[in-house]
């Protein structure tokens, strides 16, 4: 099995996080990219009120869909079902892997092309078809460009953020044969187009995510600038969706406003330059089009968040990027950092569902807890509020009723359960909390030079000379 | 079958049995209808396209085919692609001189797939309907005006007649009923094909059409 590169140890988290804060170019390159995003969204929202108005719609769609979300799923199914469109159903990666083989095998696919699709990251998609021979390629130009590159996408809407156009074009003179150094963006992406034209046409499957599912009409709704969405879902004679259990709603009009919101946030555009409503495979008689159409609706993990009435907020998720747009901690390390398909503030609160807490955890302390991912997430995710969660579900004892998901008490060592155990301990005992403060001040000389995380880049904490209480009494005299 | 009820059975146990009232899209859209006129709703249209880098051309029913050809030659097509058995079809091969070859999708893509990425030039279709408020075409393929049409080949004509424009999505939506008949596929086309992947820069005709050109075609002159 080749190495999976959409999951780093979360050993490493700080690592890899240190790695990108200690080099000028990056944080350079992050900041700029960061700045551009927020200013294009702020741009969209000219008047608050339509923004809240929307932001309340949105999540008032998004929370009635999920209220109903088994007997949605039903009704998505028969309908799509009856369209035309075959409906698979995939409890992990494993198995939405498997079933998209099984297809590939049964139409004799040697090449699948890809639109953007994040769930697709999620399972390992490519590498699990690679290893069964067939070839499974990006077509999204970032996606492209990452692929190429060997890499994961570091950003859920703009893949390639973290590279410069030098070093793309340095990737582009290496990988793509005939192809000479040029730093012109056309020029790039005219590259790409020519190199993915061929790709549309030879391809036997096109693979592609799902924005919205409608239940009412068993439809799948895409949304994309560049094309290639349209190439994958069109040309290929195979068409293959996959998508999260959440992302179906309950009617077509609720597709609007959730359109409308998504765009806006996620890169400040009123609109994409293409938005696709697929209900059915080709038809007697049309010309164009997919033979097939399958859906597969993957868990992974979410039926977890969804049995928690807080943390299934997480579900209302519609994948705008925004909040990671406006983190302060992704602004700094950026998305390879997290180690997670999905990073920044929404990778910390839906990982742990996806991958365990035990193996993500830190991310929820990876957070200055500021809340303008909760400000500006369209369908109003209390993102902090979760983040809170999440960490006090790592500290939780593992027996105790506090301890709800996979992987809770994770966080928890030895070191901080005695060090919080004594905290309590000496705040609930006036004398011996007299007795500490005025041994600490007194011992004050003592502290240690080297306070761990603290001290790299503070200086130490060292008690007063003279307590408050001394001070106060001293006064009153 | 047994992931589907294994993950409909983990769902079932905590969701709700009644859910929350249904959310008030209706009243959202008509709380923020700016009840423009047409004449005010073309300009809309035609600034947010051209805003997305779309060409817009004004024409008279009887015109557009002439309008066409001249762009069409202007811009060096040689091979321009429409549906099979369409009016429209029918009148711009009266129109196009003899060095453009107006080429009919009369047969399946399979059986020409290569000859459609690699020399056509420009494709003509007829959008359903436009709305005013994002510049978007609403296009409806069928077995005559199939899908590629509007999305293989680099330049990409579009009529619109000005009588088909809705204020927004949401009353495009409601006044098609297109909950009762969505085509195969259903498509917004808000310009050219584009992408910002590169260091955030913007660069047209990534995968679609480097070029939308789109006709408004207006009886009574009302877009002036
Ligand atoms: S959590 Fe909210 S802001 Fe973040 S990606 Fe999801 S919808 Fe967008």
């Amino acid at each position: 099995m080749s190495q999976p590169i959409n999951f780093h140890p979360v050993e490493s988290f700080k690592e890899r996080g240190r790695s990108v804060v200690n080099d000028p170019a990056q944080r350079k390159n992050f900041r700029s990219a960061m700045d551009f995003l927020q200013g294009k969204r702020r741009a969209q929202f000219p008047e608050r009120q339509e923004l809240e108005g929307l932001r309340d719609l949105a999540s008032a769609i998004r929370r009635y869909s999920l209220a109903q979300l088994p007997t949605l799923l039903e009704q998505l199914e028969r309908n799509l079902t009856a369209n035309g469109i075959q409906v698979h159903w995939a409890e992990n990666a494993e198995d939405a892997n498997a079933i998209a083989l099984d297809i590939a095998r049964r139409v004799q696919a040697r090449k699948i092309i890809k639109g953007k699709s994040m769930v697709s990251e999620e399972v390992d998609f490519n590498h699990r078809m690679q290893e069964a021979g067939i070839e499974a390629l990006e077509s999204d130009m970032g996606e492209y460009i990452v692929q190429l590159a060997g890499e994961a996408p570091s950003h859920i809407i703009m893949p390639a953020i973290h590279k410069t156009k030098q070093q793309i074009a340095q990737l582009f003179s290496e990988k793509v044969p005939g192809v000479p150094y040029s730093e012109d963006v056309d020029t790039l992406i005219q590259v790409g187009r020519q190199v993915l034209r061929r790709k549309f046409a030879e391809a036997d499957i096109g693979l592609s995510g799902v924005n919205f599912a409608v239940a009412e009409t068993g439809s799948l709704c895409l949304v994309e600038n560049e094309g290639n969405g349209r190439m994958c879902t069109t040309v290929p004679k195979v068409h293959i969706a996959i998508t999260g259990i959440e992302k179906v709603v309950a009617k077509l009009e609720h597709v609007p406003p959730l359109y409308s919101v998504l765009t806006r946030s996620a890169t400040g555009q009123a609109v994409t330059t293409y938005f696709n409503i697929i209900t059915r495979p080709r038809q007697p008689g049309e010309k164009d089009g997919p033979e097939e159409v399958h859906l597969i609706l993957l868990d992974n993990g979410r039926t977890q968040a969804y049995a928690d009435a807080q943390l299934r907020a997480t579900l209302q998720c519609i994948r705008c990027g925004a909040c990671m747009n406006h983190c302060p901690v992704y602004a700094r390390i950026g998305g390879h950092a997290y180690g997670t398909t999905y990073p920044g503030p929404i990778g910390a609160i839906i990982s742990p569902h996806l991958r365990g807490l035990d193996q993500t955890y830190p991310l929820a302390f990876a957070s200055t807890l500021c809340g303008a991912c909760t400000e500006v997430c369209p369908v109003r995710i209390p993102i902090t509020e979760l983040l809170v969660r999440l960490r006090n579900e790592a500290q939780a004892r593992p027996d105790s009723e506090d301890a709800t998901l996979r992987g809770s008490g994770a966080g928890r060592t030895k070191l901080a359960t005695a060090v919080w155990r004594g905290w309590s301990l000496v705040y609930s005992r006036l004398g011996l909390y007299r007795m500490t403060s005025w041994s600490m001040s007194r011992g004050r000389a003592l502290s240690p030079i080297d306070q761990g995380a603290w001290t790299r880049s503070r200086t130490p904490l060292v008690p007063a000379p003279k307590r408050l209480r001394d001070l106060l009494r001293k006064r009153r005299k | 079958m047994r992931a589907r009820e294994r993950i409909l059975g983990r769902l079932r146990a905590t969701a709700l049995p009644h859910p929350p009232e249904p959310p008030e899209v209706a009243s959202w859209y008509a709380g923020r209808q700016r009840n423009e006129t047409r004449p005010q709703q073309i300009e809309r249209l035609r600034s947010a396209l051209e805003a997305a880098r779309a060409e817009v051309h004004d024409a008279r029913d009887a015109a557009w085919p002439a309008i066409v050809k001249g762009l069409a030659e202007a811009k060096g097509v040689r091979r321009l692609l429409a549906g099979s058995g369409s009016p429209d079809a029918a009148r711009l091969a009266q129109a196009l001189p003899a060095g453009i070859e107006l080429v009919c999708f009369d047969r399946p893509i399979d059986d020409w797939r290569d000859e459609l990425f690699d020399t056509i030039d420009a494709g003509l279709s007829r959008a359903k309907g436009a709305i005013a408020e994002t510049g978007s075409l609403i296009l409806w393929p069928d077995a005559h005006e199939p899908r590629t049409v509007s999305l293989v080949p680099p330049i990409h004509f579009v009529l619109v007649d000005v009588g088909t424009l809705h204020p927004d999505f949401h009353t495009a939506m409601q006044a098609g009923r297109w909950a009762e008949n969505l085509p195969t596929n259903a498509l917004l086309v808000s310009g050219p094909s584009k992408t910002a992947d590169i260091q955030q820069t913007l660069a047209y005709g990534a995968h679609g059409p480097r070029e939308l050109i789109v006709l408004l075609i207006d009886e009574e002159g009302a877009g002036k």
